[in-house]
């Protein structure tokens, strides 16, 4: 196990020693301790790695990550994960604003709430979120999968293009040309496998859920609509 | 951007550090506006006097001789104590009024950053850092203070320009964001009586809440008004001579973090700013919701 005092050594000794680890090296373990909200902490790893952060992180942590799983010990500032492409990320605590933003795969699992923007302009990502998240959650997001076992805040998957929502709780409202969908078995499955990887209470059940998609009334041109643009 | 700071202590045994501990929160948030940086302290109070904090560009002309000068005009003396481009002037209270029509015919270009029964504002262009340094913040006791570290984006990069703001007797305000109605309002608030000195956006927003606090109501209830009233971004931090708010937008773009303890009540723009704060790993840390009124009252 490597271990890396953030307080002590500085952010980009941690990062630049972390990008430049070779994928069939021998340091696969790490852990960051002292990281006190610093940006940026293990952002643009690229090997598979394991790495945990004790205690809570500011900005872009785990931002762009490939092939690492990184383990918040805490919360999450803004923007964990964004921009991910694959991997795995896991979020003890809370996560702030526009978690898992842009994402385009790899996994984001936040065990307390996550706060506004969750999954906005998600690319393939797929989060699973143990509580609830906060408005424009899911805000034009184009593919991949938002699980919520808590509750929506306002405007839920605002102009979505085909990412699939789903939420057990309640939702406060929902964002434009997004619509409740029928929950079909492969959804089901989909869920089901999603509930399992994000280390989710057993006891919570797939059909518990319901399903949000796009209406695809808003993003294909439309003519007749060319006085709303 | 702008990085913000707020600290309300429970514990009486913690005053004696207020001016360190927000000094070092401010420090921390200087990446995030190093044009100019303020803090706003509540200090203690004396009964029957008030202190009036003034700044001036030319402090060695400005401050010479003023304490006889005011002390002849409003027929008391007064005791001044200068710090750097700041005196705070302290007198009895039924002066005050007096005091403040004199000051500007006595020294033309002496500003008033704040006055109360224990509120003190010193701020001015440059880092927290240095900021803390020339005003001694460090070294200021105190139950309750904010600070804020700005880059700027609605007026100019000025003394009068930086945070916080202060329109009304023991109360301040800082701001992170920009009010897109603010001219509308100044317009407003200069006909219900209550003016503004700059072309500043979050100087309005802190004569809104004078205005609403003016018209009865509480502190919480003008917070909840200017989430109707007051267009644009903003995550608002205030005082009160013995209250402590906190309210975001409905789109709440502007980053906020709370802690609180038995000991204290925290707000910082980042996690960053609270961690050096005593027994924050056991304390509830949360991110205020958006559209939400938040206060404490001693």
């Amino acid at each position: 196990m490597q271990s890396y005092d953030l307080a002590a050594n500085g952010l980009r000794g941690l990062n630049s020693q972390l990008h430049a680890l070779k994928a069939q090296g021998n340091m696969t373990a790490w852990e960051v301790v002292n990281p006190r909200g610093a940006h940026a902490i293990a952002a643009g790893v690229d090997v598979p790695v394991e790495i945990t952060v004790r205690g809570s992180t500011g900005y872009y942590c785990a931002g762009m990550n490939k092939q690492a799983t990184i383990r918040v010990a805490g919360s999450a500032g803004p923007g964990v994960a964004e921009n991910m492409m694959s991997g795995t990320v896991i979020v003890e605590g809370d996560a702030s604003q526009y978690a898992g933003a842009t994402g385009r795969g790899g996994l984001l699992v936040i065990k307390g709430n996550a706060s506004s923007r969750c999954g906005i302009s998600m690319k393939g990502i797929e989060i699973v979120v143990h509580g609830s998240v906060g408005h424009m959650s899911a805000f034009m997001a184009q593919s991949g999968a938002l699980v919520v076992c808590g509750d929506a805040g306002e405007a839920l998957g605002d102009s979505l293009y085909e990412a699939r929502l789903y939420v057990r709780g309640s939702v406060t409202s929902l964002g434009a040309d997004c619509i409740e969908k029928e929950m079909r078995s492969e959804h089901l499955e989909q869920l089901a496998a999603l509930l399992e990887r994000g280390q989710c209470d057993p006891t919570i059940r797939p059909q518990d859920f319901r399903r949000y998609g796009s209406a695809r009334r808003l993003y294909t041109f439309n003519i007749d609509n060319a006085g709303e643009y | 951007m702008c990085g913000i700071v707020g600290l309300f202590l429970k514990d009486p045994g913690l005053q004696p550090d207020l001016g360190a501990m927000l000094s070092d929160m401010l420090i921390t948030m200087t990446d995030r506006g190093p044009d100019s940086a303020g803090i706003a302290i509540y200090g203690g109070s004396q009964p029957g006097r008030v202190r009036i904090t003034v700044q001036s560009a030319t402090p060695d002309t400005d401050f010479d001789g003023l304490g006889n000068a005011l002390g002849e005009a409003i027929g008391t003396p007064v005791a001044i104590t200068q710090k750097s481009t700041h005196a705070v002037i302290d007198l009895p209270a039924d002066k005050a009024e007096q005091a403040r029509a004199s000051l500007p015919r006595l020294r033309p270009s002496l500003r008033i950053m704040s006055r109360g029964e224990t509120l003190e504002i010193y701020k001015e262009v440059g880092l927290p850092r240095d900021v803390a340094s020339r005003f001694d913040l460090r070294k200021m006791g105190g139950t309750h203070g904010i600070g804020h570290t700005r880059m700027a984006t609605e007026s100019a990069v000025t003394t009068l320009g930086a945070h916080p703001f202060s329109t009304g007797a023991d109360q301040c305000l800082v701001h992170n964001g920009s009010l897109s109605n603010h001219n509308s309002w100044r317009r407003r608030l200069a006909h219900e009586g209550v003016f503004t000195e700059t072309e500043n956006d979050t100087e309005v927003g802190a004569a809104y809440l004078t205005w609403k606090m003016r018209e009865g109501a509480t502190l919480g209830e003008a917070l909840q008004a200017s989430l109707t009233d007051l267009d644009g971004f903003f995550t608002f931090v205030v005082g009160t001579r013995d209250g402590f708010g906190v309210v975001r937008d409905p789109i709440a773009c502007k980053p906020a973090v709370m802690a609180e303890t038995a000991h204290y009540v925290a707000f910082g723009s980042e996690y960053r700013a609270l961690v050096g704060l005593p027994g924050i790993d056991t304390a509830r840390v949360w991110e205020p919701e958006p559209a939400t009124v938040y206060f404490w009252n001693h």
